[in-house]
């Protein structure tokens, strides 16, 4: 049988779609525990990005973030914290939220750090504040950018809360672990795919986000992305 | 952090580091491998570019985990499955930027090229792709980078890496070999990644050094 197979078989069983601890359930606290700290890392990410791609203050730390952030092994960071603390709400948002600034903040600061010159003079030619140049030129014109970076961080953060399931969180990576630790294939195929599901939304869900609040003038940039 | 647990485990530690080396650099490599003709064919004919862009996009959202998993009937619980799902990963991240690379190819220098005598083969090994070299070594860093700490993931499906450590760790609540395993994570990537940056000065001279 194929992964395929295993995996529709399972999820298409009425069982698994009632009761605690179901399909809908999972994916449901899935997207959330994915949400939760997009939020925070977006509050904190896209100001930040800001503030180093309009000061130039920053830079050279935000472009080396960029290249290292990768490295950091997601699931030696869980284990550790769930080591040291047990684990608990902290154990599994504080590493979601750390990993997810760095994409959005350098995205966010490539955006606005590669704004054109003339188009910044442009805007304090016309008498705009600082304040103004930023809120009103500077983050439209990074918007594109801002998004791909918020889609990157989504997917990071759907993929580390299914790993996050191995240190006990709930969500679609329940399935998997609690299959792999009873020799189940089934589950493990059928949380396999509601993940890599999930996945395609989210990618689905920023395509459409994008079209939305990207300025139309902007759009055809947007596409190079 | 219990210092004496390290000199205490030193084959261990030594095997997982090259196990995951092993499997990070092989993925990276054969990513770039199927990247190059593939980039080529998307930047010369336009229509390909579209689907395959879509498709490496659909392919680099699907988690890790989920990846390893589907190819489990397949492959089975073993090395190559991770250094498959990985190498899917590495081409999702270099593709693009071969395509990018090809593309940002001044048309005058084609031109000089081609009246030069060159022929498409030759105009493409002897100035294109040395010309995309910097934006081809800028994704395969971001691949090698990434194989290398994802891994550990391929250790959930148990395939032997410095993912280990982090399981041995947390089972036992003893916390020394996660930080070892970090450590040494990031130290092969940093360290791969120099290596990466040292290949890309020796193959493109004329890039001014910054």
């Amino acid at each position: 049988m194929s992964f395929f197979s295993y995996a529709w078989d399972w999820v298409t069983q009425s069982a698994n779609w009632h009761g605690p601890g179901s399909i809908p359930q999972q994916f449901l606290a899935h997207i959330g525990y994915s949400v939760l700290p997009l939020l925070i890392a977006a509050l904190i990410g896209i100001p930040a990005g800001v503030a180093i791609g309009h000061t130039g203050r920053g830079s050279v730390a935000a472009v080396n973030v960029a290249n290292s952030w990768r490295a950091i092994p997601t699931l030696g960071l869980l284990t550790l914290l769930v080591v040291y603390l047990g684990f608990s709400f902290v154990t599994w948002l504080l590493p979601l939220v750390v990993l997810a600034i760095p994409p959005i903040l350098v995205n966010a600061y490539e955006g606005v750090a590669g704004v054109d010159p003339e188009v910044r003079d442009a805007a304090k030619g016309a008498g705009m504040t600082s304040w103004q140049e930023v809120t009103r030129v500077e983050v439209p014109i990074a918007l594109p950018l801002i998004m791909v970076g918020l889609r990157t961080a989504a997917i990071f953060v759907v993929a580390t809360a299914t790993i996050a399931a191995y240190i006990g969180l709930g969500g679609l990576g329940r399935f998997i672990f609690d299959g792999l630790a009873s020799y189940q294939y089934g589950p493990v195929a059928g949380g396999a795919l509601l993940v890599a599901i999930l996945a395609v939304f989210v990618l689905g869900f920023f395509a459409v986000l994008t079209r939305l609040v990207v300025p139309a003038g902007l759009r055809k940039q947007g596409k190079t992305e | 952090m219990i210092w004496s647990w390290i000199p205490s485990n030193g084959a261990l530690i030594w095997q997982l580091t090259r196990e995951n080396i092993y499997i990070g650099v092989v993925s990276a490599l054969i990513g770039l491998a199927i990247s190059l003709p593939l980039g080529i064919v998307a930047a010369r004919w336009r229509w390909f570019n579209p689907p395959a862009l879509t498709a490496v996009s659909l392919i680099y959202a699907i988690p890790a985990i989920a990846l390893m998993i589907a190819l489990i009937p397949a492959l089975g619980l073993t090395d190559t499955n991770v250094i498959v799902a990985l190498a899917l990963f590495s081409l999702c991240v270099i593709l693009p930027n071969v395509v990018a690379g090809l593309r940002g190819v001044p048309a005058s220098v084609r031109q000089a090229a081609t009246a030069m005598g060159y022929g498409p083969l030759r105009r493409l090994v002897m100035v294109e792709l040395p010309l995309a070299v910097p934006v081809i070594m800028g994704g395969l860093r971001v691949g090698m980078v990434s194989s290398i700490s994802l891994a550990t993931v391929g250790q959930l499906i148990g395939v032997s890496t410095l993912g280990y450590l982090f399981i041995d760790g947390l089972q036992r609540s003893f916390p020394t070999p996660i930080y070892v395993g970090m450590v040494l994570i990031i130290a092969i990537a940093v360290g791969c990644d120099l290596v990466l940056v040292g290949v890309r000065r020796l193959l493109t001279p004329w890039v001014a050094r910054s």
